[in-house]
Formats: C-alpha cells, structure tokens, sequence
C-alpha cells in the first residue's frame, strides 16, 4: 500500500507578548522590540498539520479526518483559542515565539494522535511569516 | 531544527532573449517573452531558514535581521529595475524565474550567517513558481 501525505489546515487567534526573563528589560527591547509590549498583542494564526500513512485499502484513506479533527479540537484549538499565551503552563519559562508553539504543538499531537503519523506542524503567524517543524526530521521537499 | 519562511513582494521587468540564436529562434522559444520592450510580473520571494531556536529568545533568527538582509540584497536591487538592463547577474544570462532564484540565494547564501539558507522559491505568478535549493 502506498504512503501518503494528508496536510490539514485551522486557524486560532490568540494574544502573546515577547519576553525572555534571560535579558534584561533593554535587552527584550532591542531583541523583541515592538512584541515586547508589555500589554501583548495578538495574531490570526493558521496551523497546518500534515500526517502519513498508509492508504487503508477499505477506505482509501490516510487516517478518518474526522479523527484528526477531533483531537486537533479538543487539544490544540480549545487550549489555544483566544487565549493569552504567556499565561498557559509550557510557556511558564518559555518565550512563546511561534518557533516554540510550533515546535509545543507538534510534541502535543506526535504524543497523542495515533491513528496517522504526524509528520509535520506548519504555522503562519502572518501572511508573510511562517515556521515549520518535523522534529529530528530534515523537511521534505 | 526549525523552518522559518518570509515572504517578500517586489515587481520587475525583463524579457528573454538569446543572442546565439536567430531572432526566429528566440521567438519560437521565448514566445511573447521575446518582446524586445520587455514586460513585468508581481514576483513573491519566499526565504527559508533553518536552525535550532535559541534557548533564550526562543528565535531561530531575528525577523528584523532577515527582514534587513532581503531588502538590501534582493529588494533594494530588483524592485521596479529592468533585470536585464540593471542587475549584473543578468547582463549575460537570461533572467528567467529560474536563474532569478539562484541569483537571490547566491546573494542572500554569504549573508546569512545566523542561520542556514534552507529554500529559495520565487511565484512568477500565482500559478508557476520555482525552488532553488542551492547546489548541495
């Protein structure tokens, strides 16, 4: 059977502010500058999440999307939906930059999801920025 | 390890043309982007880097810095030039999306020294783009 590559998309919005208790106050500034506010700001963000499989021959697919969907809801889209960030438990000592709630997200749905493997989380925190994350995995072209 | 992509808009214009070719040649291949006058297209640069996020800022690279480095290597030099007429890269080679894409990974490749060049892709349009991934 082969193997494929199923990529869904979601958005949530959610606050963060940049601050690493690392730097001093004039570091976060000069590092973080605007994210640094200390009210926080906010962005529409888009998470993909792309899973492999095997085609199961019965259904002729990767995994049931309903599936997916249901834990990426109960997860990822009700723990980070229209929330602040910087209040959630992982990121306590931990500057939630979209690098390390991609990189959050993805142990989240690699340790809990099993009827595919997750391969890959993809998120863009702008139109024109996003970040990628597979792990110990080099990113397929 | 992580990906991070920017994505960056610039508008040019160029055409295609082979000097070792008979004008027939290079309208056979070229087609309407022969036209000696030139035409444009709304390119979208996108710039991949990868490395590991720093256990400080939580970065894999400072935006700002990326930010910098694109607009004065590839934005300051070919939003709204004639390619052919005034980038270098192109006084001998044909600015295709193709050799366009290598031209801006090989600006950008010495450039980036906080983290590693990972992908070049550049649309053309929204429905044709290229990858350029260096020569390793």
């Amino acid at each position: 059977m082969p193997r494929t590559h199923l990529t869904r998309r979601y958005r949530f919005s959610a606050s963060h502010r940049l601050h690493s208790e690392q730097f001093s106050d004039r570091e976060n500034q000069q590092v973080y500058g605007k994210c640094n506010n200390p009210y926080g700001h906010g962005h529409n963000y888009a998470l993909e999440v792309t899973v492999n499989g095997l085609v199961d021959e019965r259904t002729g697919m990767v995994c049931d999307l309903a599936d997916l969907d249901g834990f990426v809801q109960k997860e990822i889209l009700d723990r980070y939906e229209h929330c602040n960030l910087n209040m959630l438990e992982e990121f306590s000592g931990h500057v939630p930059t979209t690098e390390n709630l991609c990189m959050e997200i993805y142990h989240r749905l690699r340790n809990g999801f099993r009827a595919a493997q997750v391969e890959k989380v993809r998120m863009e925190e702008t139109m024109m920025n996003s970040f990628e994350y597979a792990g110990d995995a080099e990113l397929r072209h | 390890m992580v990906y991070l992509t920017r994505r960056a808009e610039f508008s040019a214009s160029h055409y295609y043309h082979n000097p070792e070719f008979t004008a027939e040649e290079n309208q056979r291949l070229f087609g309407k982007c022969n036209n000696p006058h030139g035409h444009g297209h709304n390119y979208t640069l996108e710039v991949t880097v990868k490395g590991e996020v720093d256990a400080r800022s939580g970065f894999v690279v400072d935006l700002q810095q990326l930010k910098q480095i694109m607009n004065s290597e590839v934005m300051d030099a070919l939003d709204h030039r004639h390619l052919n007429k005034e980038v270098p890269e192109f006084a001998r080679q044909i600015p295709t999306s193709e050799n366009i894409a290598i031209a801006i990974w090989n600006r950008l490749r010495p450039k980036l020294t906080v983290a590693r060049l990972h992908r070049v892709r550049l649309y053309e349009t929204h429905d044709l783009f290229v990858d350029y991934f260096g020569e390793n």
